[in-house]
């Protein structure tokens, strides 16, 4: 059962990725992009992150991608031109993506054997009881430094955005 | 109930990465490059909380939700570079936003 679902939603999301990178259109790639955080939202559950789950579709899912859609359909961005590329690109592009993937997969499973093994609430520390215990005591300093990032990204998109220049 | 091996999700994550590299490295148009970094950061999300597992411990958790925090506060200054930036030039293409080579 867990690995049926790792499988169907690793799966969607590795194809949602790809589509992001293949398509031309930019609202097809967001399209895409959504997908890959949905999954990845589930996949977040089956670690046992559910608030973590939540803000991925509430933040990643939800505002981040909604902003992207905004943006292109204000550009009214057309389809990407085609661009003439070397040949050396043409013939070794993918191959060496393939193979520079497969490197890491074994690079990856020869450092983690298989007897360290994930099932569905193998660990139920993600709650969203756990995560503000522990923002709010151990990770005060950088709780408080994020929201003062987020103030000055707030006015900063702001004056950039409405600044007329010449 | 079969088990998942941890290594299925490094190896997940390490794939959707380097789709994001990928599609960086590939891409002409600055707002599917902006894409493409958001599923880099999404990549790494993944990889943090995969160890959050692996260590029964919450502090992966608080790191995929500062990666998230300063995800969404760079999509939105970065989106109002790229309106601006086409409100000055009119394209999106990035070989001809060149102005900093010469």
């Amino acid at each position: 059962m867990n690995v049926i679902l790792f499988l169907i939603f690793a799966i969607i999301a590795v194809v949602c990725a790809i589509n992001v990178v293949v398509q031309t259109h930019p609202i097809s790639s967001a399209i895409s992009l959504v997908g890959v955080m949905g999954s990845l939202a589930i996949l977040y559950l089956l670690l046992g992150a559910e608030f973590i789950a939540a803000a991925q579709v509430i933040v990643y899912a939800g505002a981040v991608m909604v902003l992207f859609i905004f943006v292109i359909m204000l550009l009214n961005a057309g389809a990407e031109v085609k661009q003439g590329r070397s040949v050396v690109v043409h013939l070794l592009g993918v191959p060496l993506l393939i193979a520079f993937l497969g490197l890491v997969a074994y690079f990856v499973q020869r450092l983690f054997p298989r007897d360290v093994e994930v099932t569905f609430g193998g660990f139920t520390g993600g709650t969203a009881q756990a995560i503000g215990r522990a923002l709010f005591t151990t990770y005060m300093l950088p709780f408080e430094i994020t929201s003062i990032l987020v103030l000055i990204a707030i006015v900063g998109a702001i004056v950039l955005a409405r600044k007329e220049m010449d | 109930m079969a088990a998942i091996p941890i290594s299925w999700f490094l190896t997940l994550s390490a794939v959707l990465f380097a789709l994001g590299v990928a599609g960086f490295l590939f891409r002409r148009n600055i707002v599917t490059v902006f894409m493409s970094i958001e599923l880099m950061l999404n990549a790494v999300n993944l990889t943090f909380i995969t160890f959050s597992y692996h260590f029964k411990s919450v502090d992966g958790h608080l790191f995929a939700f500062f990666v998230m925090v300063v995800a969404a506060a760079e999509a939105a200054v970065g989106l109002a570079i790229i309106l601006t930036v086409f409100k000055n030039r009119s394209t999106l293409n990035i070989d001809a936003i060149d102005s900093m080579k010469n």
